[in-house]
């Protein structure tokens, strides 16, 4: 896999039938870094991980790459919804981005992530199948897969339960070592447990407040005095 | 309970219209008795076999080519803008005018065999398997075609991995009304001009008085559509065991089930 670069935001704005979602929105994502965006909802994080992702244009400003390449090819998307294939087996939901580019399928690394997101056996299972936690596994093997550099997750596992959302940050915090990843969350146990540094989208017009920095390499323990002071602070922005 | 209801359901009808044909004045021209019918399709059974025959191959084959010709029909209409525009007036204007007026033109080009009224049935049942098909390829959920553009998928492989798959249980509810309307098509093709087939069996049972005749034509064509209904419905669930529809008394299905 190509070294993660780091991503620069400049300027981005977002304007919706004359309706600004937000402008002027300037910020870096260092190369493999795990940075975590916070604020309420409705205040644009979604449409600034489209824009981000090639989903959506831009109506102001530029995301570029520190080496300068393009974007496009190098980034995976992981959404709220597993969006798993429900007629597919998990194997072949884990190998969809090489069949939708007509590419042979990696089988090796697919079994190998499969197994490391602890669903070695369950390869001809359908997602109907799997449990919700199962399912969320899946789909970052799918993202997994892809071997991109840049990983961009819109609230990812908001909709699991307590335990299991645990593990499967931890999880995702070990197999995303070295790829610059945007995690968009509204857990600050989440975004203190595994972020390197926390960025809080607020405001009317919503504009960023400084990072703040997570001492200490993720994941960190829930009961890590790091998680609960930076949590506080974090508490205490998304209020204020 | 499940298994004795159809039995049930049959056996009360059947002891319902012989009362009315033994305790009412209805006479048997216009009312033949249960006995009567019964007796009519073992004396006639090689005609209303042969007919039937043929009913049921114009039935199939309608089936098979309106579900083919509308299947593309429904892929083109999404898959091009211009192929859209050039064929939904064609399918709106198929509607607007009724296949019965059709039926004596379509058999004065396509004559009194087969054809006619295979191309009737196609023209029965291409609509619900179009608009239905055409319903499930738009309605892709926009989040997984948002994965598949950022795995850098094209638009024949979004068609063909996501969008189709996907679009396949509508499908299958387009080809559940086309199944319960197909023998409609071959029926109305086979009254208005035919050598051959229940419907053709009917309309000269009807014109020599034999109502009972007539009655064992109609039966066997409920039988056969209920048996046919049912064998589709349940080869689609088995083949999309995936859909949710699909397990269990999901909505979007019709039951004939009395």
């Amino acid at each position: 896999m190509q070294p993660a670069p780091a991503i620069h935001i400049e300027n981005l704005a977002s304007r919706y039938g004359g309706l600004t979602v937000f402008e002027d929105l300037t910020f870096t994502m260092r190369g493999g870094e795990l940075l975590v965006l916070l604020g309420p909802s409705g205040v644009g994080k979604t449409t600034l991980l489209r824009m981000i992702a090639g989903l959506d244009a831009p109506s102001a400003g530029q995301i570029t790459a520190s080496d300068g390449q393009p974007l496009a090819q190098r980034i995976a998307y992981m959404g709220q919804q597993d969006l798993l294939l429900p007629w597919a087996s998990l194997l072949d939901n884990v190998t969809l981005g090489a069949r939708l580019r007509r590419q042979p399928k990696n089988l090796d690394l697919a079994h190998n992530l499969i197994g490391r997101v602890g669903l070695a056996g369950r390869e001809k299972a359908l997602p109907a199948q799997l449990s919700g936690g199962m399912r969320q596994r899946a789909a970052l093997a799918r993202t997994l897969y892809e071997q991109r550099p840049i990983v961009l997750m819109d609230e990812p596992f908001s909709a699991l339960d307590t335990i299991t959302r645990a593990r499967i940050q931890d999880l995702a915090s070990e197999l995303l070592a070295g790829c610059t990843t945007l995690l968009i969350t509204h857990d600050p146990q989440e975004a203190c447990r595994i972020g390197h540094r926390l960025l809080i989208l607020a405001g009317d017009p919503p504009c960023l407040r400084p990072p703040l920095v997570v001492p200490g390499p993720p994941p960190r323990a829930p009961d890590d005095p790091a998680v609960l002071q930076t949590q506080g602070a974090l508490l205490r922005e998304l209020a204020a | 309970m499940k298994f004795l209801r159809p039995p049930i359901t049959i056996a009360v009808f059947l002891v319902a219209w012989w009362a009315i044909t033994a305790f009412t004045p209805v006479p048997p021209f216009m009312l033949p008795t249960p006995q009567s019918v019964g007796a009519a399709l073992l004396a006639q059974h090689d005609l209303l076999f042969t007919n039937t025959i043929t009913t049921l191959a114009e039935i199939l084959l309608g089936l098979l080519f309106g579900t083919l010709l509308g299947a593309v029909a429904a892929i083109g209409i999404v898959a091009s803008t211009t192929l859209q525009r050039w064929l939904m007036p064609i399918l709106v204007l198929s509607q607007a005018i009724p296949v019965f007026a059709l039926a004596p033109l379509l058999v004065l080009w396509f004559g009194f065999g087969i054809t006619a009224k295979i191309v009737m049935t196609v023209l029965v049942i291409f609509f619900p398997v179009t608009a239905n098909f055409a319903d499930g390829l738009r309605r892709t959920d926009p989040s997984l075609l948002d994965l598949a553009h950022t795995m850098n998928a094209g638009r024949t492989a979004s068609l063909r991995h996501i969008r189709l798959p996907a679009a396949l249980p509508a499908l299958a509810s387009g080809l559940r009304v086309a199944t319960a309307f197909a023998p409609i098509g071959a029926i109305i093709g086979e009254w208005v001009g035919a050598s051959a087939g229940l419907g053709y069996v009917m309309i000269n049972a009807n014109a020599r008085i034999q109502t009972d005749l007539m009655f064992a034509a109609l039966a066997i064509l409920a039988t056969i559509t209920i048996t046919l209904y049912q064998l589709v419905d349940h080869a689609l669930r088995r083949l999309l065991y995936w859909a949710p529809e699909s397990q269990g008394g999901g909505s979007g299905r019709v039951r004939w089930e009395p």
